[in-house]
């Protein structure tokens, strides 16, 4: 977290006063931590594909199917031309110019912090960074270019997902812009892998270009951080802990945005409705989007993180002494682990820097009040949870010298297509179903607006997380001791460990920082051990059990379908069809009020949770992966849920 | 005792009168060798080393504070110092270096570290007997010493000049009058049978043996143990410096192993052999400490390091004597016993009389230089070198700021000289396109008969040219060797100005050479930055010595500490901190230097639990008493 509020400066007023091209041909000179001069694409991929790890690959996959070694480095050099970006500053220069264009036109600011950016000019003088943004916005994809080449900084070279690179003219520009592009479902293909690896690798030993990559893999549709994806991760840490390099930066960038530019889509692709396939016509037909208002987008520069720092005690780098650094191996267990822990501390520090809107505030408030809610009512109970998430230590976007009613009118006409009013009501903007269509159809209607807002409440979601963890701890309780409690709250953090995004071994010290804010906002007590809910602390904790209650609810309904008798052995194909179909059923006779249960995101954080708590095993067959359940103990985990038996105790380990 | 990194100088800067070799001294030499060897026989009698302490035949006396510096490197007439004029100088005139002006020392040292002439830090100008503590003489053991006539004292001068190697912290508490633990009394064997005698005592009255050689350790072997309660002998092998026969049938030499390096190439000069094997500190370092430190000599790749000179030892334990029984090239009988004595460093006896190779007399010798455009191309250059298995006695290869050092050493030159040398760097520079501030150069050293030397160096200078090297003249090749065999002296004079500084060594396999290089020296530099070290340090390296799987390299660490509270803990916390950064990139703890105490706590991780047990259960055998209680290397 920010040690205190930064200033924001908005990029785009300077844009709206001089000339966009001048920018765009301005001076721009390259930081490095490297003393020689950067060396060219061509003999980069030359590096690449000479270098003695593809080689050992090349000759296992040569030796592996019999195919002779020239066919499998052509295969390689393929690979690699597919994958290579071209970075070229004339490009970044022409993008700059239209960038210009298209920001002014979407968005009222472009606020950025600038302390955070001589943070990074500070960084890369020093070491190799790695810039790490979350991902929300296809808008994202360029816009932290568009800043560093604003504020003269290393261009980035930017991972990428391969059905960018198919758009036409556009992926060209973009790889010329520093794109390089990888597969979606790389799987077990050696070849591209070790190509992959190899390249990112090559890029940092060189200190080539700072890399950018999404750590979450892919666009966030439920606008939640999303459990990291490690095959990067891995990636940008090796060089490091095999001495090629003296230290690497890791550099969390969080950017929020007041309305998300591909807002409709979102509902549908989490409904389990295909995204449309990003071709340039696509493109040019959404250009309907740029007469939209997005209001403000925010990008804040976290503070670099010294991998070298992070892995002090924590990584033997030793362990690479015996054996040639270049041979292919498998990460050790210890390895893996600080990748997983400093992915999901980058995830951390990336939420702890979102900067809240007043619109996601809302958001949250009418998640609780779906059938609608006076204004007035509405607004006294944001600017009551602006007080309580200021409390939580988040950054929120409100604007001072406003009148509290004319945020509220200006956040709700900037998403009009989320919420309308009427009279004094504030209702979600639903479409109306066609007459005679079948009640299924409203259901799906209804569960897009509802997803719609869910998505901007899921903006807020994480400064509530592990306080609303507690809250529901001590609501199961049977009893008020800490210990007690800390175990449920311990296994709520388990259940709930892909949905909210925990640092792994941090239950204890997590446990006692939502306490700390609990008591601090005069919301519990602490006394001798135990751990009791202060009577004007009781509105804070139902509120915050709301705020979650979604979420436990979907997971319940998740559990009941998967123990019913007519489920054995399935895929998360079948499963998802299947809980859909039963969750309507559930929706139509008004037994389940949660719309979360249908996201299909929401159902694949279920599936990984109880395979985590081995209440689902996994197995592989024939390229399909099958989950078969523990019946038992999902029953027990639905009834922990519900507050019906208490969880296994575990070692206290904090206290 | 132990060798000061790998090599040092030009035989030219040896301290040492090497003109006029008669036949009559040969003859008379000759004579000398015989007599050793019958001196020899008569063994339970006087030894005749013992008797005179003969200054023409030894560099070193039994006094050795009266020819070396007590609190300083080297010899007490040579010292470096900046003049009125600002200009360094070498005094004396033992070295090729001595009286000439280096004009470039003042700016590269002020401009290098943030010193200034201005701010001194002077020794205590000499040692106060009354700050040594009181000797803790074990009154029987004294007694049975002199009934046996073997030399000893406990004057304080002599007992603080054992105490201590040339570790910077050993040097620092010196010069600030700081005396320590010191050794109780301090014996001079004149022979093995002196040797046997003293350690059968010691025995029988269970007190504390050092064996003291050269004294150039520099991993604080010879520091006192401060948990040592019992009189702390140390045995000084000086005197035991004779060469006790020649083999010239098998090329071999027989010699006591108090000899020094010096002395042991002079002498065998006069029979036309030498042994080749020359470390930095060859001036003073002995032969039984290159055994008992596994040291390496700077022409290593010619006549091999130590390991590999020695073909018999003999060495005197607590359970006896150890020794082979026949001095075949190469013997499968089980374990090789030499290598429990090879890195010994003083923990299971006294080594006393050593068989090395001898080689006849090299009848050429060139130096040369190469300039590359920067240190991963010389790198590359030395790794060809090695697989090609053409290195000159020696290469070493230089980083850009050891150029810069390098070339701030430089004497005062006519006007014409520095036309020429301008000449030479406006066509590096400017012609070539080299960095200043990236280019690096390479030192060769060849020796053997021309014709091979010529051929030798035909193939170095064309693998160099593949790598971008440039020939750059013999005088640099040469100034390069000065460079090491200086550098000691040098540290001196930082010393006066608040300048301290050390050096270190490792080696790495080839393929991590640079990585670990760039890391070590990165490393030295943050960490004196977040220690609040104001200036920048220096923190270079070169390699020193190429193998066919990796070469050893060498780091020089300096850093002004004017305003510094503690300057000696936060020195000792950055190496602590460049010797992990070391491991973690995959270097040796030691390449020669050895582990004495200072990087005892490395041991177990560096050659594992089981084979730490091995060695302890060695020393448990040899030496249950612990009556070599130097507390090295377990």
């Amino acid at each position: 977290m920010l040690s205190r509020r930064e200033d924001f400066r908005d990029i785009l007023e300077e844009r709206r006063t001089s000339s966009d091209l001048s920018h765009a041909l301005k001076s721009f000179t390259r930081v490095s931590s490297r003393a020689s001069p950067p060396c060219s694409v061509s003999t980069l991929n030359k590096t690449v594909l000479e270098s003695q790890h593809l080689h050992y690959i090349m000759q296992e996959v040569s030796k592996d199917t019999g195919e002779p070694l020239e066919a499998i480095r052509e295969e390689a050099a393929g690979i690699l031309e597919e994958m290579s970006q071209n970075l070229q500053l004339g490009y970044i220069r022409f993008l700059g110019f239209i960038l210009s264009k298209v920001f002014k036109r979407l968005f009222r600011k472009i606020n950025v912090n600038e302390e955070g950016l001589q943070r990074l000019q500070q960084a890369m003088q020093e070491s190799p960074v790695v810039l790490m943004p979350n991902h929300r916005s296809y808008v994202d994809f360029l816009v932290l270019s568009y800043l560093l080449f604003t504020y003269d900084l290393s261009i980035p070279v930017i991972a990428a997902g391969i059905p960018l690179m198919g758009m036409q003219l556009i992926g060209e520009i973009l790889r010329r812009s520093g794109a390089f592009f990888i597969r979606r479902s790389i799987g077990t293909d050696k070849l591209y892998w070790a190509v992959l690896s190899e390249y990112v690798k090559t890029i940092l030993r060189k200190d080539f270009a700072p890399v950018e990559f999404y750590v979450e893999g892919l666009r966030s549709r439920t606008l939640k951080s999303l459990p990291p994806k490690l095959g990067m991760m891995h990636m940008v840490l090796e060089p490091f802990f095999k001495g090629e390099v003296y230290d690497i930066s890791l550099v969390p960038i969080s950017i929020s945005y007041d309305r998300v530019v591909e807002e409709s889509l979102l509902a549908y692709e989490i409904l389990g409705v295909p995204k449309p396939k990003e071709t340039t016509m696509g493109l040019l037909k959404a250009r309907k989007v740029m007469d939209e208002d997005y209001g403000n987008m925010h990008v804040c520069f976290g503070h670099p993180l010294s991998v070298r720092d992070l892995a002090k005690g924590k990584v033997n780098r030793k362990q690479y002494n015996l054996i040639p650094r270049d041979l292919p191996m498998k990460p050790s267990e210890s390895i893996h682990a600080f990748a997983n822990t400093t992915a999901h501390l980058v995830l951390r520090l990336q939420q702890d820097n979102m900067v809240l809107s007043p619109w996601s505030l809302m958001a949250t408030i009418l998640m609780q009040n779906l059938g609608g809610i006076n204004l007035k009512l509405l607004t006294k109970q944001t600017v009551w949870l602006k007080w309580l998430v200021l409390d939580f230590g988040a950054l929120v976007d409100w604007p001072v010298q406003v009148a509290d009613s004319e945020v509220m009118s200006s956040g709700l006409s900037l998403h009009h297509s989320v919420v309308r009013c009427e009279g004094d009501q504030v209702l979600l903007a639903e479409q109306k179903p066609q007459r005679g269509a079948a009640p299924e159809e409203a259901v799906f209607r209804r569960a897009v607006a509802v997803l719609m807002c869910a998505s901007y409440r899921n903006q807020a979601l994480h400064v509530l997380a592990s306080p609303a963890m507690l809250s529901v701890a001590l609501s199961l309780a049977a009893a008020s001791s800490r210990a007690d409690i800390y175990n449920l709250y311990a296994f709520l953090r388990e259940m709930f460990y892909n949905e909210f995004i925990f640092i792994p071994d941090r239950t204890g010290q997590d446990f006692e920082e939502a306490c700390s804010l609990l008591q601090k906002c005069g919301t519990v007590q602490i006394i001798n051990q135990n751990i009791m809910v202060t009577d004007k602390g009781l509105s804070v904790t139902s509120f915050l059990t709301a705020a979650v209650e979604p979420f436990i609810d979907a997971y319940q309904v998740i559990f009941r379908y998967i123990c019913s008798r007519s489920v054995q052995e399935f895929t998360e194909k079948q499963f998802i069809s299947g809980i859909r179909t039963f969750t309507l059923n559930l929706i139509l006779t008004g037994e389940v009020k949660s719309y979360d249960v249908l996201s299909s995101e929401t159902q694949k954080n279920a599936l990984a949770s109880l395979v985590r708590l081995n209440a689902l095993t996994k197995k592989k067959r024939e390229e399909q992966t099958y989950f078969s359940p523990n019946k038992a103990a999902i029953g027990r985990t639905a009834d922990i849920l519900a507050g019906k038996i208490a969880p296994q105790a575990r070692t206290y380990s904090r206290l | 005792m132990m060798g000061r990194g790998t090599a040092v100088g030009s035989r030219s800067g040896m301290a040492s009168d090497r003109s006029g070799y008669g036949r009559q001294r040969a003859a008379r030499q000759r004579l000398e060798v015989i007599s050793g060897h019958l001196g020899r026989q008569e063994a339970s009698g006087a030894c005749e080393g013992r008797q005179a302490d003969d200054v023409h035949r030894n560099a070193v006396p039994r006094r050795r504070q009266d020819v070396l510096k007590w609190n300083g490197w080297g010899f007490r007439d040579s010292k470096f110092l900046f003049n009125k004029k600002g200009l360094a100088e070498l005094t004396g005139k033992r070295y090729q270096l001595s009286g000439t002006l280096m004009p470039g020392l003042k700016d590269w040292f002020e401009g290098t570290f943030g010193a200034n002439l201005q701010h001194r830090s002077p020794a205590v100008p000499a040692l106060n007997p009354s700050v040594v503590p009181p000797p803790n003489l074990h009154a029987a053991f004294v007694e049975a010493l002199k009934e046996a006539t073997i030399p000893c004292t406990h004057e304080p001068e002599d007992r603080v000049f054992h105490s201590h190697g040339h570790c910077l912290h050993e040097i620092f508490a010196l010069r600030e009058g700081k005396i320590g633990r010191v050794p109780d009394l301090v014996v001079w064997p004149g022979c093995h049978a002196d040797v046997v005698r003293i350690v059968e005592l010691a025995c029988q009255h269970n007190v504390c043996l050092i064996p003291y050689g050269g004294g150039t350790s520099v991993s604080s072997a010879l520091q006192c143990p401060l948990e040592e309660s019992r009189c702390i002998i140390s045995v000084d092998t000086s005197q035991m410096n004779r060469i006790l026969w020649i083999d010239e049938k098998n090329l071999t030499a027989h010699v006591e192993a108090g000899i020094i390096g010096q002395d042991l190439e002079r002498l065998l000069r006069e029979h036309g052999y030498c042994t080749g094997h020359e470390p930095d500190s060859m001036e003073f370092s002995s032969l039984g400490g290159w055994v008992a430190t596994r040291a390496s000599g700077m022409k290593k790749n010619v006549y091999g390091n130590i390991e590999n000179l020695v073909v018999h030892i003999k060495m005197v334990t607590p359970c006896g004597v150890m020794e082979k029984s026949c001095q075949g090239p190469r013997i499968s009988a089980g374990p090789d016993i030499h290598h429990f004595i090879l890195g010994s460093e003083g923990t299971l006896g006294v080594v006393t009389e050593v068989t090395l190779k001898i080689r006849p007399f090299p009848e050429y010798r060139k130096y040369g230089s190469v300039v590359f455009p920067s240190f991963e191309q010389g790198v590359s250059c030395l790794r060809e070198v090695a697989k090609q298995r053409c290195a000159p006695a020696s290469i070493r290869l230089m980083d850009n700021a050891q150029f810069h050092f390098g070339h701030a050493l430089r004497p005062q030159t006519s006007m014409f000289m520095s036309f020429l040398d301008g000449l030479k760097k406006f066509y590096i520079t400017k012609f070539k396109g080299f960095d200043p501030q990236r280019l690096c150069v390479a030192t060769l050293l060849f020796e053997g008969d021309q014709n091979h030397v010529l051929n030798q160096e035909q193939q170095v200078y064309d693998i160099a040219a593949q790598f971008g090297g440039l020939a750059a003249g013999e005088d640099n090749g040469q100034r390069g060797y000065l460079l090491t065999f200086i550098i000691a002296y040098l540290r001196d004079l930082g010393m006066e100005y608040y300048v301290i500084g050390e050096s270190f060594e490792t080696s790495v396999p080839w393929d991590r050479v640079l990585d670990l290089c760039r890391n070590v020296k990165e490393r030295i530099e943050r960490e004196c930055k977040d220690r609040g070290v104001q200036f920048p340090p220096l923190s270079t390296c070169r390699v020193t010595q190429i193998y066919d799987a990796g070469a050893c390299v060498y780091f020089y660490f300096a850093f002004n500490y004017r305003g510094l509270s503690d300057p000696m803990r936060l020195y000792e916390q950055v190496e602590h901190s460049a010797r992990e950064e070391i491991l973690a990139s995959g270097g040796s703890l030691s390449h020669h230097h050895g582990v004495g105490k200072l990087r005892k706590q490395w041991m177990q991780e560096t050659i594992s639990k089981v084979g730490l047990g091995m060695l302890r259960s060695v020393k448990e055998h040899l030496d249950p008493q612990n009556i070599f209680g130097n507390r090295n290397l377990l």
